[in-house]
């Protein structure tokens, strides 16, 4: 199969200074993750595991302390490995004194895509999202719903073979979140990779063809959600608190 | 040059839907003509101390539009997160920091020629005479002056995280350019070494802003045109200074963590 997405004992340090002492610490710790073409990969790990800071390598955000990541057997180091991806951040603001359709222009110039090809790509694209109604609309005037479909719509303006999606559906409301997931569905049934990070179980169970679990910044466990959940005969969510190691005496 | 283009593109667009501009124009215009309908003084002449005055406001004014404008650029895209996607595209971060400057610099060219159209209106109405050519040197080499200020402001955003002090480190050092520049290699003259060395460094290390900012009396005074080997000079010398600012902002910008 096609390796889409490659990481080789990625390793990421963060250097800090708390009260003039240097501490350092390992967000990734020789991570290696591969994504194939055309699957739906389920990122999953508990906060600050490290699901963030591997898209933000990916992305070319920041560069790891060691290892490499490749997109498409790119390094991801060279802007051109981000020509065929689509990438939508947990937090999506856009540009407030623009409005949708100006904001996917934009990206679409990025993109080099003609401009003829553009303005219907920008139409598809809007229609996809159900944004169409308010395109002329400034983005300060959109809820919180209405900004996460902007988002998603900016991830598809060229036509990606490789979606990259942190958490897409944190803070919407199910209907929100409903039409982020049918979205992705979409993809899904369109043939195309999508690499994306969840808390929701049940959105992953649905989704996904197969899922890396990473915690303290170390791969814990891959495989197809079946896969993981027999090997710990119970269901994901048992199965990822299993693996995490999270004990719920603990708590209690 | 594309994807430069479109990322200046947006960077004009801001400018031009904020108030800023339109707040410091209207206010300029305001103060001129309150000034020009009142002779002070009964002086047949008044009308030079009305330019002087309408070229210090428009000066100030789009020192401000600059300082301002280009010191937000990155950290409001960092603050609200649109770096992120911006970032995510095939775009390299050299190219980001050029665009950005393009479309501040590009910004300040479009307030600048509505600022001089007044002035020009203004002075018209008095002198009843358009002496455009002049016009233009003086606002070619304001233009080129703002360069060096939004690349400065732009490499000021990288290096202090909020844009306030930036904008306020931005200002003293244009404002002590403007008004001591000019004085640094006499007073470098009247100090004992290591001092006069320092002071010599410093003149000429520093972008002499002063010059297209002496420009203003060739309008003030109606003096003959400067020649154009003169203006294309000093040009050159600014466009130095734009260039070695945006490398150094390159530099820093290269590997820093955006998340």
């Amino acid at each position: 199969m096609n390796t889409i997405l490659k990481t080789e004992k990625l390793r990421v340090e963060f250097k800090t200074r708390q009260l003039g002492k240097a501490t350092t610490k390992v967000a990734l710790n020789g991570l290696d993750l591969a994504v194939q073409a055309g699957e739906v990969f389920g990122f999953l790990g508990p906060n600050g595991a490290g699901k963030t800071t591997t898209m933000n390598v990916l992305l070319g955000f920041i560069q790891p302390t060691g290892g490499a990541a490749y997109l498409f057997g790119i390094d991801v180091r060279q802007p051109i490995a981000r020509q065929r991806i689509g990438y939508l951040p947990e937090l999506t603001y856009y540009y407030k004194f623009l409005n949708a359709e100006e904001i996917l222009r934009f990206y679409a110039k990025i993109f080099k895509i003609p401009n003829a090809e553009a303005e219907k790509r920008i139409d598809f694209v809007l229609k996809l999202v159900e944004l169409q109604h308010a395109r002329k609309r400034l983005i300060k005037t959109y809820s919180k719903g209405m900004q996460q479909r902007v988002g998603l719509a900016q991830a598809l303006i060229n036509n990606p073979d490789l979606l990259i999606l942190d958490e897409p559906t944190s803070g919407l409301d199910p209907v929100g979140r409903m039409k982020v997931r049918s979205i992705i569905q979409r993809l899904k049934n369109e043939g195309r990779t999508v690499f994306f990070s969840s808390h929701e179980m049940g959105e992953v169970e649905t989704i996904c063809d197969r899922i890396a679990i990473i915690n303290n910044g170390e791969l814990k466990a891959v495989g197809s959600v079946s896969e993981i959940s027999s090997q710990h005969g119970a269901n994901l969510e048992k199965a990822f608190l299993d693996i995490i190691g999270f004990q719920p005496e603990a708590v209690a | 040059m594309k994807i430069i283009c479109a990322v200046a593109g947006v960077a004009v667009k801001e400018l031009y839907r904020r108030k800023d501009f339109y707040v410091l124009l209207i206010v300029t215009i305001l103060i001129c003509l309150v000034m020009g309908s009142v002779n002070v003084f009964n002086d047949d002449k008044v009308i030079r101390y009305l330019k002087e005055l309408a070229l210090l406001l428009i000066w100030i004014s789009t020192l401000i539009i600059a300082i301002t404008t280009t010191a937000r650029q990155i950290p409001a895209e960092k603050e609200q997160r649109t770096l992120l996607p911006l970032l995510a595209k095939p775009l390299s971060r050299n190219q980001l920091i050029v665009g950005k400057f393009l479309g501040c610099w590009v910004a300040c060219g479009l307030a600048l020629i509505c600022f001089y159209i007044f002035f020009g209106a203004l002075a018209a109405s008095r002198e009843h005479a358009w002496p455009l050519l002049n016009y233009f040197q003086a606002a070619l080499l304001h233009w080129f002056a703002l360069g060096v200020v939004v690349a400065l402001a732009l490499f000021g955003s990288l290096v202090f995280a909020a844009p306030s002090s930036n904008s306020t480190i931005c200002f003293v050092i244009v404002a002590t350019i403007l008004c001591l520049g000019r004085y640094l290699d006499a007073v470098a003259l009247a100090q004992s070494e290591p001092i006069r060395s320092i002071f010599y460094a410093i003149y000429f290390a520093i972008p002499h802003l002063e010059i297209p900012f002496g420009m203003r009396n060739l309008i003030v005074h109606n003096w003959p045109l400067v020649e154009w080997k003169f203006i294309a000079l000093d040009a050159i010398y600014l466009l130095a200074y734009i260039a070695l600012f945006l490398a150094a902002a390159c530099l820093v910008f290269r590997r820093k963590p955006v998340n």
